[in-house]
């Protein structure tokens, strides 16, 4: 009954997905066109030559009128004034610019204007101390750090963005894994339950039995999206692969010489960068750790679900799950990304609530094997420990109908 | 006959209430067997241990003189005093679901459910979801899916609650026939009442605790009082009634008649025969109705609680 919009939200979300962010660069490409119109009132001409129109930004010049005409003038049909006094001095300038508008400007502009006062006040510094500023701009370095590891391979900066792509995303697909697919898990706990078809059920099936069941059941539909979004995922690459000839597997390291005689194109940049990523460590850890991650939640659910009467009751005991999972993700996105092997990374990467969100976000920065194992092994004996405790309240707490429990009720469900 | 269930000395805790005081019973096969007793008495919690929903914390049950197994689960047809269905999936695919569940293999399933989708007339319902069917539709579905596998011990807890009275007797019929095939029946209810006329045998629970079992006919003739419902047309009215009220014990009864005659409920001291009561009466008037007065299970239960107290 419900396998009909499965298997259409299956092919569907990754679909959604990239319609999804093809409609969010849309609405940013929109945005861009959109002509911002500003009024200069600069009678001195001091910025005249370094305010240039471009695609975004077009500049009036008001300077013909008084400075009181041009802010009335400004107020009706522009989006704001520079207002750009006669100084003598042009050190004047860093402070004495004013832009005037009733909406705040957009950071990239006030920086662009900053920078525009700046190099006229460097400019004219300069030639007050008899330096050639054309001289001195050729004369500036540009240095640009070669990454590579030990091992001699070459790595591009752009790979450090590739691997928090992935590990974000890895991440925060678990979260989300567990978030529906544990709703799931609950919903139907509680739909059991709301139905009274329960107490017939477990008298046929042992309630550890169903719950299991209910719990490998889902996991086995979330694992089979997750194949089929990796496929679809793989078969994309290997297609853009092929269309911007990127060498794959083995061939990745026999790039490096050809890469030097002809810089490579961006895309080709990071699509080399992805190939050279452990994918199949990463594909193999997310299932382990989905699977562990999505037990020892689901688990929960389930106990929650049996707990309570209907699914506004259940808020109060969702929290505390909710919590982790909040906190593994933000955790990975803060510190993951500063210092993938810090403390604070680590140890978020062993506690059995957070690891399996905060240690797929680690992954593909590199993490030792040791670590990686340990990790699992907590895991996966905490899930055992907190199934035993959720099947005891799921056992009990089917059977009760008619009122919310509370924490205290449901510890003493424990020794029943 | 032989015992198909043996509960011995079933003792159940939740904390520090106890549900199930050392309770034994025993049921023979074929019989309908009445467990009975108020709300909150044990019944329940008894007959979750029998369907092992529940483990009891001391003494043990046997089916057919083997411990409870789960196994067995495939010989046992359960309905829940809180019953329902999913809602949202289809009549047919749901009862091939529980069957299966109960050890039924999907063509065996699919042929009983035949054979009672036939019989209770509920043939073109197999595609309808239960959230479309109305409650007494519903409810005919709920005891096909209870008895569908061919239990031999079929537990109905409160089985007449939220059936109407048509349903009620067709559910009725159908497990006499069931009785008639052999399979037995365990009626557990507060309603005292709504199975004095089926049951057989009871047994009598109250505060965790077993007070009465037996044939229900031996359980009556044990509580018999010999009171006896008189109706009688005297020929003087006041002297029959300061007579009578000098020899026995009477009080004003209530029964149904189509004369305006006196209607009394005299109890015989114990030792002195019916025959006696009724020589007297001939002497004072036309009897129109003599009946002995036999105690309904809810007397019985009654008396005991209060001579308990």
């Amino acid at each position: 009954m419900r396998n009909k919009s499965f298997i259409v939200m299956t092919f569907l979300s990754p679909l959604l997905v990239v319609a999804m962010a093809a409609l969010i660069g849309y609405l940013v490409t929109v945005n861009n066109e959109e002509v911002v119109k500003i009024a200069v009132h600069d009678q001195g001409a001091l910025l005249k030559d370094g305010l240039k129109n471009d695609k975004k930004i077009r500049y009036t010049d008001l300077s013909a009128l008084p400075i009181n005409k041009a802010r009335d003038e400004a107020s009706k049909s522009y989006e704001g004034l520079i207002y750009v006094p006669d100084v003598a001095e042009a050190e004047q300038l860093q402070t004495k610019v004013q832009y005037i508008s009733n909406d705040s400007p957009n950071m990239d502009f006030v920086a662009n204007l900053e920078k525009v006062i700046t190099d006229k006040v460097t400019r004219a510094n300069l030639k007050e101390l008899n330096f050639d500023y054309n001289k001195i701009e050729k004369a500036k370095g540009n240095a640009s750090v070669k990454l590579s590891k030990f091992s001699g391979e070459e790595t591009h900066k752009e790979g450090t963005l590739i691997k928090i792509v992935l590990g974000g995303i890895s991440g925060y697909l678990i979260m989300m894994f567990v978030i529906i697919y544990g709703n799931m898990v609950m919903r139907s706990v509680i739909e059991e339950k709301t139905n009274r078809i329960i107490e017939i059920i477990i008298s046929s099936v042992k309630p550890f039995k169903l719950m299991m069941g209910k719990i490998i059941g889902t996991s086995i539909a979330g694992l089979l999206q997750f194949i089929i979004w990796t496929i679809l995922g793989l078969t994309l690459f290997f297609v853009l692969g092929a269309l911007f000839n990127v060498p794959m597997g083995g061939a990745a390291g026999q790039v490096q010489a050809q890469a030097v005689q002809t810089p490579p194109q961006d895309i080709q940049i990071y699509l080399m960068e992805l190939a050279k990523l452990p994918i199949f460590t990463i594909i193999i850890s997310f299932i382990v750790y989905f699977i562990g991650g999505y037990f020892l939640y689901s688990s929960l659910y389930a106990a929650i679900g049996a707990a309570v009467d209907s699914e506004t009751d259940s808020q109060q005991f969702l929290l505390p799950i909710i919590l982790p999972l909040m906190l593994g993700v933000y955790v990975g996105f803060f510190t993951v990304i500063s210092d993938p092997h810090g403390t604070v990374a680590t140890i978020f990467s062993m506690i059995p609530l957070t690891s399996p969100i905060v240690m797929m976000m680690r992954i593909p920065f590199g993490v030792p094997l040791w670590e990686l194992l340990l990790s699992v092994t907590i895991l996966y004996a905490t899930f055992f420990g907190v199934v035993w405790f959720a099947a005891k309240i799921y056992r009990i707490g089917i059977l009760m109908y008619g009122k919310k429990p509370t924490y205290k009720e449901i510890f003493k469900w424990l020794k029943y | 006959m032989k015992p198909i269930l043996e509960v011995k000395n079933v003792v159940k805790q939740y904390g520090s209430y106890t549900a199930l005081n050392s309770v034994s019973l025993s049921i023979s096969q074929g019989s309908i067997y009445g467990l009975l007793g108020p709300n909150g008495a044990g019944k329940t919690s008894l007959i979750r241990i029998i369907n092992q929903i529940t483990m009891p914390d001391g003494g043990e049950v046997l089916l057919d003189g083997e411990k409870l197994a789960p196994h067995h689960v495939t010989q046992i047809g359960y309905m829940p005093e809180e019953r329902g269905l999913y809602k949202t999936m289809k009549v047919g695919e749901q009862a091939l679901y529980l069957a299966q569940l109960k050890g039924l293999t999907k063509k065996e399933a699919k042929d009983q459910l035949d054979y009672w989708f036939e019989k209770l007339e509920i043939k073109g319902w197999w595609n309808k979801k239960i959230q479309e069917l109305s409650k007494g539709m519903a409810q005919k579905i709920q005891f096909v899916v209870t008895v569908l596998h061919r239990p031999r011990l079929l537990i109905l807890d409160e089985p007449f609650s939220g059936f109407d009275p048509v349903n009620a007797n067709l559910i009725k019929d159908e497990i006499l026939e069931l009785r008639d095939k052999g399979t037995t029946v365990i009626f557990s209810t507060h309603r005292m009442e709504s199975v004095e006329d089926m049951c057989d045998h009871i047994a009598l629970i109250h505060q965790s605790n077993k007070l009465i079992e037996g044939a229900l006919h031996d359980v009556k003739k044990q509580y018999r009082t010999n009171t006896f419902e008189v109706g009688i047309a005297p020929q003087n009215f006041e002297h029959l009634l300061a007579d009578i009220s000098t020899r026995y014990s009477t009080k004003q009864a209530s029964f149904k008649t189509l004369d305006d005659e006196l209607k009394l409920e005299v109890s015989l001291p114990e030792g002195v025969k019916s025959r006696e009561l009724m020589q007297y009466l001939l002497q004072k008037g036309d009897v129109t109705y003599f009946v002995e007065k036999i105690p309904s299970v809810n007397d019985i239960f009654i008396q005991t609680v209060s001579k308990q107290k």
